[in-house]
């Protein structure tokens, strides 16, 4: 178990160098990031070449992500090129916004789609199965920005016209800095919809995944056995399908809350809140080399993290697979 | 398999030409016709009807014929089809249906609701911009970036998943090392990233930088199918029988794999769609005056609290369009691969 562990990261140590050096050099040949200062005629061009050099944009690409490197194991991937702000430290508070958004909408899909899922298949053909089936289809088909606009169009026009306010749509930043319980209404509010918006596509999915896996189980023979020697439906269904069922989806969520640390960039730019999205889209406008490396480099750890948990939890829930 | 059998059938223009008539020269016997089967029969019917007397129906049915016949059974994807094909006509005739250019300026009618009266069926903006034009030269655009998306991916993916399943030991290696690495990446923000910096905000472009991260779904999927076939007598048979690589590959295990690759391609193109559409709108995919449903969107997001039509109809066109695909990949699905049948609703 522990060699399996560690001979995976190992694994995943060239492809993180291989990934980190290709999209380097990517981002670093195509993008100029003083392009916009360059622009402007009362800049001092030795001020400017002074940047250059302190960030050593004039070197080959394969110099530069030696320095990259180098910053990101000592100094905590530098600073920014322009204006000289410590990454981490803002990463690491974007991070905090991201988490919150993530952690919350996959609790609701999991509840959501399990739930939906199990009685789908339990009740299958009923109006209750088609209408989750055709709902589902609905929600793959949403674009997640078009989703999130509508709740804003809907809940702000509904405030305008009754003065009823149940969501906040803007940016997180506002919330009323009070104590207790109105400081923990005030960010659920502002919170609730984010959430929804990040949530209704991986509710659609999982809960036809569910779906199939419940009508899986409930068909084997040994669910057949447990009815035969009479056990009651209920504990036929919770006992004996529902934990098996439950194992795929498991495996499939750990792998997808990987990729959500990355995943969040048009939820966050819908709705405004300062998180890692928001934090890559500034600077991709900004041409920020060391800010979406640094990024990048956090998401894609993330992914292979939880691709390894998502392992673990396998094994540790499917006796029968041996990691090794 | 092919619907063209392997075989040329006697009268079909593949058949050698043989002087029939030559041959039966003079002999007091009738020459055969074709069709008729080899054997004397003590009947003069053929072997058409000769079926139909016994009841038994000779007509030879492909595979493909059968999953023609499951697909058209199939309603819900029939009926997607029929209004996919709807949506996209109305998108390749643009030009005649919309009542309006695409960024023509009705000054009579700004932000006018969506109305009957003028065509404005969409609704206009502040400049006076029809939205029901702009949104069926946006279905162009949409079209165009998918398919060709859904095209150059599939290709790329068949192949490399291909050579990969079929070639195995260092190459397959070598090229699912590298699918892991396209996959391990962030989508969107490699998207990002590169339509930002290549893309130029041209639909062409952007459709290509799409097809370069699409591919490793159906790499996956062609090199696992190659996998098992490689295994398969067929294909044991027809390396004895001295087919090169290419030919096995191309002539007998596409071929097989197709119907999977077919699902995989609607997939392909229904997240070409949207992904395009999210580019568009956060202001890295297509750009104007290339109309985008997409960009569309985040034109119209800045009055939508007060002209909601701006952002609703673009968005439900894109709704549309993609269910639509999405349920006829699912008849797709069970009509080609009934084996794998998913149980369905």
């Amino acid at each position: 178990m522990l060699t399996y562990v560690v001979r995976r990261l190992l694994y995943s140590i060239p492809v993180l160098i291989v990934s980190s050096f290709l999209i380097f050099t990517f981002v670093s040949t195509t993008t100029d990031p003083l392009e916009a200062v360059r622009m402007q005629p009362n800049v001092n061009q030795a001020a400017i070449r002074q940047v250059e050099k302190e960030n050593h944009l004039t070197d080959p690409v394969v110099v530069r992500y030696g320095y990259w490197v180098r910053d990101a194991f000592t100094r905590q991937f530098g600073k920014t090129i322009l204006g000289d702000r410590p990454i981490l430290p803002d990463l690491m508070s974007r991070l905090k916004v991201t988490m919150q958004l993530i952690i919350a909408a996959e609790i609701l899909t999991l509840l959501l789609a399990i739930a939906i899922g199990v009685y789908s298949a339990i009740r299958q053909y009923s109006v209750f199965d088609y209408t989750a089936t055709t709902l589902s289809f609905l929600g793959l088909a949403i674009p997640v920005f078009w989703l999130g606009l509508i709740l804003q169009i809907i809940f702000v026009n509904v405030y305008n016209k009754w003065g009823i306010r149940i969501f906040y749509t803007g940016a997180l930043d506002n919330v009323d800095p009070g104590t207790g319980f109105h400081f923990l209404v005030q960010r659920v509010q502002h919170l609730v919809l984010p959430v929804i918006t990040l949530a209704v596509i991986s509710i659609a999915g999982y809960s036809r995944f569910m779906r199939a896996s419940m009508l899986e189980v409930i068909n084997a023979d040994y669910i057949r056995t447990a009815r035969a020697k009479g056990l009651i439906e209920r504990r036929v269904i919770l006992k004996h399908a529902f934990r098996n069922a439950l194992i795929p989806l498991m495996t499939l969520a750990a792998i997808d809350f990987g990729t959500l640390f990355g995943g969040t960039v048009i939820t966050e730019f819908v709705y405004g809140l300062p998180g890692m999205g928001r934090y890559f889209l500034d600077a991709l406008g900004g041409g920020e080399t060391y800010v979406i490396m640094a990024w990048l480099m956090v998401t894609a750890t993330m992914v292979v993290f939880f691709n390894l948990l998502a392992d673990l939890v396998l094994g540790f829930l499917d006796p029968r697979i041996r990691l090794d | 398999m092919t619907e063209t059998s392997r075989h040329p059938e006697p009268g079909s223009p593949d058949a050698p030409a043989v002087d029939l008539d030559g041959l039966y020269a003079g002999s007091a016997q009738p020459r055969p016709q074709p069709g008729s089967p080899p054997f004397e029969v003590a009947s003069d019917l053929t072997a058409d009807e000769l079926a139909y007397e016994s009841g038994l129906e000779l007509k030879a049915r492909s595979q493909w014929a059968y999953a023609r016949r499951r697909f058209f059974r199939h309603r819900l994807a029939m009926g997607s089809l029929i209004v996919l094909i709807g949506i996209l006509l109305c998108g390749v005739f643009a030009g005649r249906i919309a009542s309006y250019p695409f960024d023509g300026i009705d000054l009579n009618n700004l932000n006018a609701p969506p109305t009957l009266k003028g065509h404005h069926y969409f609704g206009t903006d502040q400049l006076g911009r029809d939205y029901f034009s702009r949104v069926l030269y946006g279905i162009r655009t949409t079209a165009r970036v998918a398919f060709l998306v859904a095209a150059l991916s599939t290709v790329l993916g068949s192949l490399i998943g291909a050579v990969a399943g079929y070639f195995g030991g260092w190459i397959d290696n070598l090229l699912m090392r590298f699918t892991d690495l396209v996959l391990t990446l962030p989508i969107l923000a490699v998207l990002l990233v590169a339509s930002a910096r290549l893309g130029n905000g041209n639909q062409y472009r952007v459709a290509l930088i799409l097809a370069f991260l699409f591919w490793t779904g159906i790499a996956r999927v062609v090199r696992g199918i190659f996998l098992s076939l490689r295994e398969k007598e067929y294909v044991e048979a027809a390396k004895a029988s001295g087919s090169g690589d290419l030919r096995i590959i191309f002539r007998h295990m596409l071929p097989n794999s197709m119907g999977p690759i077919i699902v995989n391609m609607t997939l392909v193109t229904a997240g070409a769609i949207l992904t395009e559409a999210a580019l568009s709108f956060l202001g890295f995919g297509i750009k104007p005056p290339t109309p985008a449903l997409g960009k569309l969107i985040s034109e119209g997001e800045t009055q939508m609290q007060t002209q909601w039509w701006l952002v609703v109809f673009p968005g439900l066109t894109i709704v549309a369009i993609v269910m639509c695909i999405n349920f006829i990949g699912d008849g797709l699905r069970d009509a080609l691969d009934p084996t794998q049948r998913r149980i369905r609703a």
